[in-house]
């Protein structure tokens, strides 16, 4: 990273979780003092470097090509890092998150644990300047592969890198464009698909806010591969900043003539336009989405016929998740062979996980396949917060399922990690610990998917529906002894029938709980207990006398006066009284409150 | 509701039918542009109004039925006007652990309003939404264009408060 001439360049986290945080308060007193002047510094933003936990986030590169990052900043210790750090050099120690001469102390590590391709320049460049890309190498291999390369040379390259499809199903993307390609017809489409629609899932508006033209370049190259003249985006209208910084580089490349006709000076036209998203998560799915840019209602088709071979407007089209896309510059820059070095015998290359929930490190985690989850959640993550107790892993998403410490060693394989139950998915990953109830979570899932099915075919709108009014009753503490057999069957019957993998997928995170968390459905059925504390029917609330301190503020939010108590004496909970609205809980500045 | 509210002029009354026209000079013409259409509709009006879309559907050219087809399987279109403030809680799967079903439950509590009204004030509507990608700062909400991260049900009285206004949508009590 050059400084421009300056001792210092300063470099902002600047994506959604940065702004989130504060960013912008950071960046408006860094702007004002490089305005001001008397400092010998750059400044410049960036997408999100990752460390979601410790946002926002700055890094301060010195001229020699080292850097201190810094994290937790706010506008008020801009003041302080510009006195010590840019007027004096002085390292500012307690605020370090990770020093390039020391990568591996403190929360070092969360770095030095992960193996970055996808996300090779997120963090690093400036995503609303093409100029930033460039320097480093942008668009090298657009212009490589259409001046040396054939198409189909293009697509040996991706197939022997082995890469797999990372927006869930695992697709080898070599294979499927080697399809779009040999598919007879003039007009054909590629379709970048950035629905990004799990919850819990980031990575994608990550390296579109972070790095947009690395997704732009692959498209280039995904394009001229099978053939494709006209590209579409679709990205969720919930990531406003990813639209806009989309939106910005693909004007720089229209003004440069990346995109447009005759592109790179070659005969090769190619284009790419923006379609918003509306809401709905069945148009992740290839079919609903083409069906939803044609102006439709998003409902997905059988296949067969394939996107290869009838797609968009019945022309062949080949589609493609963001994560995918983005590896596929560094493939054609550094060979496939290089690529296929990482990995394991049937899945490739590197994957991004987002680590959320009750993890001590929740970010942007890029991992070479093979490494264990426990290698990602512990050793990249940091483990579970303070003081709680690893219980489960959720993978991806509403199509996933949840897995127990026991199975922390499976690798991060798509064909390991299917075995078990639960499937990659888009790499959300969400940790839960001893406060988290598994059946609560499949119910989550559940409410999810039956009010996202389209309610096209029958298997998914009633038999999700049944499924959830079971898992509600189990919740509730009506559990009947005969439900977890009645779950059991239903959900055969809906994987087995559903038109879409929305359908097919829906039950993994029932059965993966039944599986591998049984002894919890049978306490709320048989026991009326439901032990992570969260089911309001199943629990009781008591304060624990030895720490309450008698502040009252639990009085004050109960809406049954069910608490009583002398100022500055433990106080009770009437348990006949009490809702169990759990107001008080959050309320305890002791955390006396006990959900048992 | 939000067209009758003085205080906010950011939506077009939906007796000017005047925004049409630009939309679909952009769109009209367009294959497939159906919801852009509706999109950019919204996006003038604050909602889908029926005269509105009665208008939409004969100046472009497709049938009222084509729209409202459209218009209802999206979650993002709305046929019912919104206050001044759309407050959007994540329920996304990180935010539901990290007790998104609180905040709701507090703010609804705050606003004396149940998910999916708006205050009669017009000042604020409340609406769920799936995961807004900022996981990492669960429990998480939008309220109009800012986000708010790491949320307790312990200070969403003063988030609010930022909003509110003098109009007192908010409880004034404690
Ligand atoms: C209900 C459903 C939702 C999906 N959502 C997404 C999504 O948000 N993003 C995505 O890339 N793929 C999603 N997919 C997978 C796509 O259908 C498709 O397989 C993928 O975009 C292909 O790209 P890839 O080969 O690069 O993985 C979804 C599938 C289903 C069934
Ligand atoms: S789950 Fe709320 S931001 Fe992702």
């Amino acid at each position: 990273m050059g400084t421009s001439g300056h001792r210092y360049k300063v470099v902002l986290g600047y994506g959604t979780c940065g702004i989130a945080a504060g960013a912008t308060g950071v960046r408006d007193a860094l702007e004002e003092a490089e305005k001001a002047g008397g400092y010998d510094m750059d400044f410049d933003i960036a997408g999100c470097m990752g460390y979601c936990f410790i946002e926002p986030v700055v890094e301060v590169f010195d001229s020699e090509g080292g850097s201190v990052i810094y994290g937790d900043m706010t506008a008020k210790k801009v003041a302080q890092l510009l006195d010590e750090h840019i007027k004096s050099g002085k390292v500012i120690e307690d605020w370090v998150v990770r020093k390039s001469d020391q990568p591996e102390a403190g929360e070092g590590d969360f770095l030095a644990n992960q193996h970055r391709v996808v996300l090779r320049n997120c963090g690093k460049i400036n995503p609303e300047s093409i100029e930033e890309y460039i320097e480093i190498g942008g668009y090298e291999a657009a212009k490589k592969a259409l001046a040396t390369m054939s198409p189909d040379e293009v697509i040996e390259e991706v197939s022997a890198a082995g890469i797999r499809g990372r927006g869930g199903a695992g697709f080898p993307t070599g294979t499927k464009w080697g399809f779009a390609r040999k598919s007879p017809g003039d007009i054909k489409y590629l379709i970048c698909n950035a629905d990004e629609g799990d919850p819990g899932a980031f990575m994608d508006r990550s390296v579109l806010e972070g790095d947009p033209h690395t997704v732009i370049e692959g498209m280039i190259l995904a394009g001229y591969a099978i053939g494709a003249r006209q590209g579409y985006i679709y990205c969720r209208a919930e990531y406003p900043l990813a639209l806009k910084r989309l939106d910005i580089a693909l004007e720089e490349c229209h003004r440069r003539g990346f995109l447009g006709e005759g592109i790179f000076g070659s005969d090769w036209d190619f284009d790419i336009r923006i379609k918003k998203g509306a809401g709905a998560f069945v148009c992740g799915e290839e079919t609903a989405m083409m069906a939803s840019i044609e102006g439709k209602r998003g409902m997905p088709n059988p296949r067969p016929p394939f996107p290869a071979n009838q797609g968009l407007w019945g022309k062949p089209t080949n589609i493609n998740n963001v994560e995918t896309l983005a590896a596929i510059p560094w493939i054609i820059a550094n060979g496939g062979a290089e690529y296929a070095k990482t990995g394991t015998e049937k899945s490739k290359g590197t994957k991004v996980f987002c680590l959320a929930g009750k993890v001590r490190r929740s970010g942007l985690a890029e991992v070479p396949m093979g490494y264990t989850l426990r290698q990602v959640i512990f050793d990249v993550g940091g483990g579970v917060q303070a003081g709680k107790e690893f219980k489960a892993v959720q993978m991806g998403g509403p199509s996933g399922g949840c897995l127990p410490a026991a199975l922390l060693d499976t690798l991060v394989d798509y064909d390991a990690i299917i075995a078990t139950g639960a499937i990659m998915g888009s790499g959300g990953m969400i940790v839960a610990d001893d406060r988290t109830c598994m059946v609560d979570l499949a119910r989550y899932f559940l409410s999810f998917t039956q009010e996202e099915s389209c309610g096209k075919c029958t298997p998914c709108r009633i038999g999700t529906k049944r499924m959830l009014e079971i898992l509600e009753r189990i919740c509730e503490g009506r559990g009947e002894p005969d439900d977890i057999d009645k779950l059991d069957e239903l959900a055969a019957d809906i994987k087995a029938a559903s038109l879409c993998a929305l359908g097919g997928t829906a039950p993994n995170p029932v059965l993966t709980t039944l599986k591998y968390f049984r002894n919890e459905y049978e306490d709320h059925i048989l026991n009326h207990k439901c032990t992570a504390g969260v089911c309001p029917a199943l629990i009781t609330l008591h304060i624990d006398p030895e720490t309450c301190i008698g502040c009252g503020a639990c009085v004050k939010v109960c809406p049954t006066e069910a608490i009583t108590g002398e100022k500055k004496q433990p106080h009770v909970i009437d348990v006949e009284a009490c809702i169990r609205c759990k107001m008080c809980l959050s309320r305890c500045p002791e955390d006396s409150i006990i959900a048992e | 509701m939000a067209q009758e509210c003085s205080c906010d002029a950011r939506f077009a009354e939906t007796s000017d039918l005047g925004p049409l026209d630009d939309i679909i000079e952009r769109y009209g013409r367009e294959k497939g542009a159906l919801i852009p259409l509706l999109q950019e509709t919204q996006d003038a009006y604050g909602y889908l109004d029926e005269a509105v879309m009665r208008e939409l559907a004969r100046r472009a050219g497709y049938q009222l039925s084509q729209l409202y087809g459209v218009a209802t399987f999206f979650a993002q279109f709305r046929l019912k006007p919104i206050g001044e403030y759309l407050i959007k809680v994540c329920h996304g799967t990180a935010c539901h652990v990290a007790g998104a079903t609180q905040i709701t439950d507090e703010i609804a509590n705050q606003l004396d309003i149940k998910e999916g009204d708006t205050t009669p004030d017009g000042r604020f509507t409340l609406e769920s939404v799936m995961c807004l990608g900022a996981c990492s700062l669960s429990p998480i909400m939008l309220v109009g264009e800012d986000t708010h991260g790491r949320l307790k049900p312990t200070g969403i009285k003063k988030i609010l408060k930022q909003y509110a206004g003098d109009s007192g949508s908010s409880k004034e009590e404690e």
